[in-house]
C-alpha cells in the first residue's frame, strides 16, 4: 500500500490495484482514482512545469478547473492526447501519461532559467520588447516565441477512434450532479417531468462525495446519495456521469461531450471515444456548484500548495492524505473543515492561519479539541522548498502592519479564499451578472433562456440551503410546465454551513516587486503583473486580461478571475463591478475537435457529388478535381504522361476529330408555365419572346446590382417550357434567386420552376466529327446543318433513349450536347465510345474544356468575372435586350460609375515569348520601373498553353482595356517581369465558322 | 441553434432547416427606369442594420422552399413572429414575450 493512502477509505477500490506510468516511472494506483490522486497516493505532487517560467508545479484543485497538471496521455499511435487534466483523467491499466513543457525532465528544466529572468517578464512583455527592429521579427523573434510557445505536443498522426453525436429533448436538464442538481432532478422527476442529470465527474454526488459525515434525510450523506440515485433510475432520469455541458445555446440548445472509452482499460474497438449530445430542454437548471479560489501570496504555486477542498476531495473520495504535516491559511469557514477531516485522519496540521481577525466561535472550539493552532489575523507571506513546499512563512498583521514572519514546516499548504459560483453557461445565455457585495462576488442576474440557477452557483452555502433550494428549482420546472409539485426539502443533520471574507494578494512584508503571488496560474500571471497593467494604463478589465494574459488560459480563469478583479479594482480605486468581468465563452472545458466533428471526418466532412460517368472515368484512369462539390474528371492520361502532355493531346484530338465531355454537372433548371417566357424576359438580360421552340440562346443573368451572376444555354422546348442550364457552381444560386423573384416580386407570374440537375446525363460531342459520330445513333432526327443547325434543341431517341439534343458549342467546334436520364447516362457514353472508336473519339477533362472555350474567348462566370464585371465589361454588350422595359440589374447599368471611363474590361493578352505562360492571378502593371508600391491596373483570369495555336494565350480584366487593343503591359511574376500585348479574346477561328459545319 | 417557425408548414424546426435572405419590406420598384440615381442606390444597398427587433426575410430552404418574413430581436436573437410573404408589415407587438 502506497504511503499515502489510507487503508479502506474513499470510493476507489481497495482490492483491483491499477499499473501506470508518469515520465517512464511505474506506479500502482487503484480503480476509481484519478491520475492525480494515484500519483498524489505515492506521495508525487510535481506533475507539470508551468508556461512561462517552468516552475515546478503539482495538482491545485481534484476537479476540471485544474490549471497545473496538465500532462499527455497516449494509447498508441494516434490515440495521444495533451493538456488532459491529471485530476479528471480516471486511471486506466496502462496509461501512459508524461508531464509537459519541461526539458530534459521534469525534476530538472532547462527552461526554469525564465524564471530567474523574472524581472524581465512583465506584463505586456511581448508588446515592449519584440517592437523594434522590425526585420527581426520574422527571422527572429517569431520563429524563437513560436519553439518556446504551446502546452503539449498534438499528435502527428491521424486521430483513429470514432465520434459519435446524437440529439436529445428534455422536460428537464439539469447540469451538475451535487446535491442541488440531484434534489432538483428528484423533485421534477417525482412530478413526471422527463429529466436529463449530467455530471462531468466520474460519478454523481458533488461535494457530497468529499462530504460523507452530513446527515440528510436521516442517513449518511453517501447512503442518501445512493438512494436517490436508485429512486431517479426507477423514475426513469437519463443519468449520464463523464458528461461535460460545454456551451449553452439559443433557446435552451445545451451541448454535452460524453466521455465514453478514456477510462477503460481496453475498449472496444469499435466503441465511439465520445459523444456530443445536442440536447433541447423545456427548462435547464445549471446546479455547477462553486470553484473555490486560491489565495494569492508569494511562493502560492509550489507543489503541495493546494486549495483546501481538493484536499479534502482526495482524503475521502480516494482515501489519499495529500501530505504528512500540512499547514492551512484561509479566508473561508470551509477550509476548518478540510483541516478537521484531515486532523481526524491523522494529518498533524502545523497551523491553521485565518487572514480573519475574528473567525467563528465555533470553529474555534473545535480546533482547539484537536489540538490545532489557529492563527487569527494572520498571513501568508511566503513558501520555501525546490520541488515541493518544506516550509510557509507566517506573520501577523494588525492595522494593516505586517509583523515580522516565522516559517513553519509543513509539506502540504491547504489554501482557500472562499468561492467563485460556477456561472459559465449562464453568461453562455448573455445572462446579466449582479456583484454581490456582500460576498465579493457575482451571482446569476436575468437571462432570456428558461433557465434557473441553483444551490452554491448561485450563492449558498451550507447542504440544508442548498438542497432546498434544488428542491425549489425542480419544482419551479414542473410547475412551469405544467405539472404538480410538491417540494420536499431534505432535512439536514450535520451541516456544514459558513461564509468567509474576499481577499485580494495578501499583506506581507516583503517588497511587491519580489513577490511571486500567483493569479493565474495557467498562464503564469502575478498580482505585480496585473497591477502594472493597470499602472500602465489599462483601466478596463478586458484591457487588464490581454496585456497579462490573465485568465486567458484552458481553464478560462477558473481560479484567477475573481482575484485578478479584485486586485485591478483595488489598484483602479474602484468597485469590482465598475471595473467589470470578462466574458465566457463555450466551451466550458477544453473538448476535442473529434466530439465537435462527429461523424463529419474524411469523406464524410463534405459530400462528394458524382456523375453517371464517374465510375467509367475512374476505371479509365482519369485524374479528378472537385468543381462546386462535383468530383469531375480533370484529365485522362495516357501512360507515361503528364498533365501538360495529356491536355495538349486531348485538344488537339478534339479539334482534328472529335471529343467526348461529361458535361452532366451542368446545372439545369426546368421553367415552365403561361407566363415562362414573360419570367425569362424579367430574368435574363436577353429577349426570348422571339426564340422560337426548337432554339436555343446564350442566356446572361445580372444581379439587381448589374454585375455578372450567371450564364449559360437555354433552349426553349415549347412556348411555355424552357430548359435552362447554368454553371456547375451556380445551379442552387440561380435557382434560389428565380424563387425569390418568382415568390416575393412577381408571385402573380403563372410559372413553376424544377431543378433538374441531376436527372439528366450529359455527353457533349465537340469536334469536326462530331455529326458522323452521332448521326447513326439518332433516331427519327436529321441531324444536317440544314435540318439541325447550330443553336438547335429538340427531343429525339439516341441510342434508343429518350434524349434532349443541344446543338451547341463550347469549344468553337461542331458540337452536340445529348442529354439523357441519369440512369441511362453511361449506357450513352458507351454507345457513342463505341460509335466514336472509328474516328479516334477523345475523351477529355474540365482541363481541355477550359483551354478550348479559352482559345475562343468564352469566359467562365467566377474565374473571368469576380462579382464586379458588368456585361460591357465582359465584352458581352451583345446580350443585352436593349427594347426590354426591364430585367433584373437594367437600372443599375445605367447608374454613375457603372457608366463611367476607367472599368476594368475584358481582354486578351499575349506574352511576347509565347513558351512563356503568365500565372493565373498575376497582377499587371503599365511601367515596371516606377517605384514601390506601384499601380496594378488589372489582373490575369484564364492562361492556358495553347496546343493548337503552339503559343501561351490568356484574358486579363485591365483598366479601360477595350480602348487599349495593341497595346503592351508588363505582368511581374517570381524571376521576372514578363511583357504582354492586349488583344480580343477570341485567338481561335473568330468567325466561328468551325461551329457551323 | 435556434428554433424557427415556418409559416406556411406551420411548424417550429431547427435553423438548420432555413437560410437567411436580408431585409424584409424592400419591395423591387415597379418601374426601377423612372427612379432616379438615389433612389435606386437606397433600393440596391441602404439597410436598417437595427439594434432590436429587425424585419427580415428567410426562407425554408430544406423543407417547403417558401421565402416569408419574420421579425427578429438582433440583441436578443428571439424571433418575436414570422409571417407569409405579401402581408403587410406588423406592428411591433406590445412585449417581447409575444410569439
Amino acid at each position: 500500500m502506497s504511503r499515502y493512502r489510507i487503508p479502506g477509505k474513499g470510493r476507489v477500490d481497495h482490492a483491483a490495484p491499477v499499473r501506470f506510468s508518469f515520465d517512464g516511472r511505474s506506479y500502482m494506483g487503484l480503480r476509481g482514482d484519478t491520475v492525480a490522486s494515484a500519483l498524489l497516493a505515492n506521495g508525487v505532487h510535481l506533475m507539470g512545469r508551468s508556461f512561462k517560467y517552468h516552475r515546478p508545479r503539482g495538482a491545485v484543485t481534484a476537479g476540471s478547473e485544474e490549471p497545473n497538471a496538465l500532462i499527455g496521455t497516449s494509447r498508441g499511435k494516434g490515440r495521444a492526447e495533451p493538456n488532459t487534466r491529471a485530476t479528471m483523467q480516471e486511471l486506466r491499466a496502462g496509461l501512459v501519461a508524461e508531464s509537459q513543457n519541461r526539458w530534459p525532465g521534469l525534476g530538472f528544466d532547462a527552461g526554469a532559467v525564465n524564471d530567474l529572468l523574472y524581472p524581465l517578464f512583465s506584463a505586456g512583455f511581448y508588446y515592449k520588447t519584440f517592437m523594434w527592429p522590425r526585420a527581426f521579427w520574422d527571422r527572429l523573434y517569431e520563429p524563437v516565441i513560436r519553439a518556446a510557445a504551446g502546452l503539449g505536443r498534438a499528435p502527428g498522426e491521424p486521430d483513429p477512434d470514432r465520434y459519435a453525436s446524437r440529439y436529445l429533448h428534455a422536460d428537464l436538464l439539469v447540469v451538475g450532479a451535487g446535491p442541488a442538481g440531484l434534489a432538483a432532478a428528484r423533485a421534477a422527476a417525482r412530478a413526471g417531468l422527463r429529466v436529463t442529470l449530467v455530471d462531468e465527474h466520474a460519478e454523481m454526488g458533488g461535494a457530497l462525495l468529499s462530504d460523507p459525515g452530513v446527515v440528510i434525510e436521516g442517513r449518511p450523506a453517501w447512503d442518501w446519495l445512493a438512494a436517490v440515485l436508485e429512486e431517479l433510475r426507477g423514475l426513469g432520469v437519463r443519468l449520464m456521469c463523464r458528461t461535460t455541458a460545454i456551451g449553452y445555446y439559443h433557446q435552451n440548445m445545451i451541448g454535452l461531450c460524453e466521455r465514453l472509452t478514456d477510462h477503460l482499460d481496453s475498449p472496444p474497438e469499435t466503441a465511439p471515444r465520445e459523444r456530443l449530445w445536442r440536447v433541447r430542454a423545456a427548462r435547464v437548471v445549471l446546479a455547477q456548484g462553486a470553484i473555490e479560489k486560491p489565495l494569492v501570496f508569494d511562493g502560492n504555486d509550489r507543489p503541495g500548495v493546494m486549495l483546501a477542498g481538493a484536499a479534502q476531495t482526495y482524503l475521502h473520495r480516494f482515501g489519499v492524505l495529500v501530505g504528512r504535516r500540512a499547514a492551512v491559511v484561509t479566508a473561508h469557514d470551509s477550509a476548518y473543515f478540510a483541516a478537521f477531516d484531515l486532523a481526524d485522519a491523522g494529518v498533524r496540521i502545523a497551523v491553521l492561519v485565518d487572514t480573519r481577525d475574528a473567525p467563528p466561535a465555533d470553529l474555534l472550539d473545535q480546533a482547539r479539541r484537536r489540538g490545532i493552532e489557529v492563527l487569527a489575523g494572520h498571513s501568508v507571506t511566503a513558501t520555501a522548498g525546490r520541488l515541493r513546499i518544506r516550509s510557509v512563512r507566517v506573520n501577523r498583521v494588525r492595522d494593516g502592519q505586517v509583523a515580522g514572519g516565522r516559517a513553519i514546516a509543513c509539506d502540504c499548504l491547504l489554501m482557500s479564499g472562499g468561492w467563485t459560483p460556477s456561472l459559465h453557461l449562464f453568461s453562455h445565455t448573455k445572462g446579466s451578472l449582479i456583484w454581490d457585495a456582500a460576498a465579493q462576488t457575482y451571482l446569476p442576474g436575468e437571462t432570456i433562456e428558461d433557465c434557473h440557477v441553483a444551490g452554491a452557483g448561485r450563492g449558498l452555502w451550507g447542504y440544508g440551503a442548498v438542497l432546498a433550494d434544488g428542491d425549489a428549482a425542480g419544482v419551479a420546472a414542473a410547475s412551469a410546465l405544467g405539472r404538480a409539485a410538491a417540494g420536499a426539502a431534505p432535512a439536514v443533520a450535520h451541516d456544514r454551513t459558513g461564509s468567509g471574507e474576499a481577499q485580494r494578494e495578501l499583506p506581507s512584508d516583503m517588497a511587491p516587486s519580489l513577490a511571486r503571488a500567483f493569479v493565474d496560474f495557467q498562464n503564469d500571471v502575478t498580482a505585480k503583473d496585473i497591477r502594472l497593467a493597470v499602472r500602465e494604463g489599462m483601466k478596463s478589465i478586458e484591457h487588464v486580461k490581454r496585456y497579462t494574459t490573465t485568465g486567458m488560459a484552458t481553464d478560462q480563469g477558473k481560479l484567477s478571475n475573481i482575484n485578478g478583479l479584485m486586485i485591478a479594482a483595488d489598484m483602479l480605486g474602484k468597485a469590482p463591478p465598475q471595473v467589470g468581468l470578462t466574458t465566457f465563452r463555450p466551451p466550458y472545458t477544453p473538448t476535442t475537435f473529434g466530439a465537435l466533428a462527429g461523424y463529419h471526418r474524411g469523406s464524410h466532412f463534405e459530400l462528394t457529388r458524382k456523375t453517371p460517368i464517374d465510375a467509367w472515368a475512374e476505371e479509365r484512369g482519369a485524374v479528378f478535381e472537385p468543381v462546386a462539390q462535383w468530383r469531375r474528371a480533370w484529365y485522362f492520361p495516357r501512360p507515361g504522361e503528364d498533365m501538360e502532355a495529356a491536355v495538349a493531346r486531348e485538344c488537339l484530338a478534339t479539334r482534328a476529330s472529335v471529343g467526348i465531355f461529361d458535361a452532366s454537372t451542368l446545372g439545369k433548371i426546368e421553367v415552365a408555365g403561361p407566363d415562362a417566357v414573360e419570367f425569362m424576359n424579367r430574368m435574363y438580360t436577353n429577349p426570348w419572346s422571339k426564340l422560337a421552340p426548337g432554339r436555343t440562346r446564350y442566356g446572361l443573368l445580372l444581379g439587381e446590382d448589374g454585375f455578372i451572376r450567371d450564364d449559360g444555354v437555354i433552349g426553349r422546348l415549347a412556348d411555355d417550357l424552357f430548359h435552362v442550364t447554368t454553371t456547375t457552381g451556380g445551379a442552387a444560386r440561380v435557382l434560389t434567386m428565380m424563387e425569390d423573384y418568382l415568390q416575393t416580386e412577381w408571385p402573380d407570374l403563372r410559372v413553376w420552376l424544377t431543378s433538374t440537375t441531376e436527372h439528366w446525363a450529359v455527353a457533349a460531342l465537340n469536334g469536326p466529327n462530331a455529326r458522323k459520330v452521332l448521326e447513326p445513333l439518332v433516331e427519327g432526327l436529321d441531324i444536317s446543318n440544314d435540318a439541325f443547325p447550330h443553336m438547335s434543341v429538340t427531343e429525339c431517341r439516341v441510342a434508343g433513349i429518350p434524349a434532349r439534343l443541344f446543338r451547341l458549342s463550347f469549344t468553337g467546334e461542331l458540337g452536340f450536347e445529348i442529354n439523357v436520364p441519369a440512369r441511362h447516362g453511361p449506357d450513352l457514353w458507351r454507345a457513342l465510345m463505341a460509335a466514336g472508336a472509328a474516328h479516334d473519339i477523345c475523351p477529355y477533362g474540365t482541363e481541355t474544356m477550359h483551354v478550348l472555350r479559352a482559345e475562343k474567348g468564352f469566359i467562365i462566370v467566377g474565374q473571368d468575372t469576380d462579382g464586379t464585371v458588368t456585361p460591357a465589361d465582359a465584352g458581352l454588350g451583345w446580350a443585352i435586350g436593349k427594347a426590354k422595359p426591364d430585367f433584373v440589374g437594367k437600372r443599375s447599368l445605367s447608374r454613375p460609375d457603372m457608366v463611367a471611363p476607367g472599368r476594368k474590361q475584358l481582354v486578351g493578352l499575349l506574352t511576347e515569348d509565347g513558351a512563356v505562360r503568365l500565372e493565373e492571378g498575376a497582377q499587371i502593371v503599365d511601367d515596371p520601373a516606377r517605384p514601390l508600391p506601384m499601380r496594378m491596373v488589372g489582373h490575369v483570369t484564364s492562361s492556358y498553353r495553347s496546343a493548337t495555336l503552339g503559343r501561351s494565350i490568356a484574358m486579363a480584366l485591365i483598366e479601360n482595356g477595350h480602348s487599349r487593343m495593341g497595346e503592351l503591359v508588363h505582368v511581374p511574376m517570381p524571376g521576372r517581369t514578363h511583357r504582354a500585348r492586349i488583344t480580343g479574346t477570341a485567338f481561335y477561328d473568330p468567325d466561328g465558322a468551325r461551329m457551323k459545319l | 441553434m435556434l428554433l424557427i417557425h415556418c409559416p406556411y408548414c406551420d411548424e417550429t424546426l431547427p435553423e438548420a432547416e432555413f437560410a437567411y435572405a436580408g431585409e424584409a419590406h424592400i419591395a423591387r420598384p415597379a418601374d426601377p427606369m423612372a427612379t432616379s440615381d438615389e433612389e435606386w442606390r437606397d433600393y440596391l444597398f441602404i439597410r436598417t442594420n437595427a439594434r432590436g427587433p429587425h424585419y427580415e426575410r428567410w426562407r425554408h430552404v430544406h423543407g417547403c422552399g417558401r421565402f416569408f418574413n419574420a421579425l427578429r430581436d438582433t440583441v436578443s436573437d428571439r424571433f418575436l413572429m414570422t409571417y407569409k410573404a405579401g402581408v403587410p408589415r406588423p406592428d411591433l407587438p406590445a412585449t417581447e414575450d409575444a410569439q
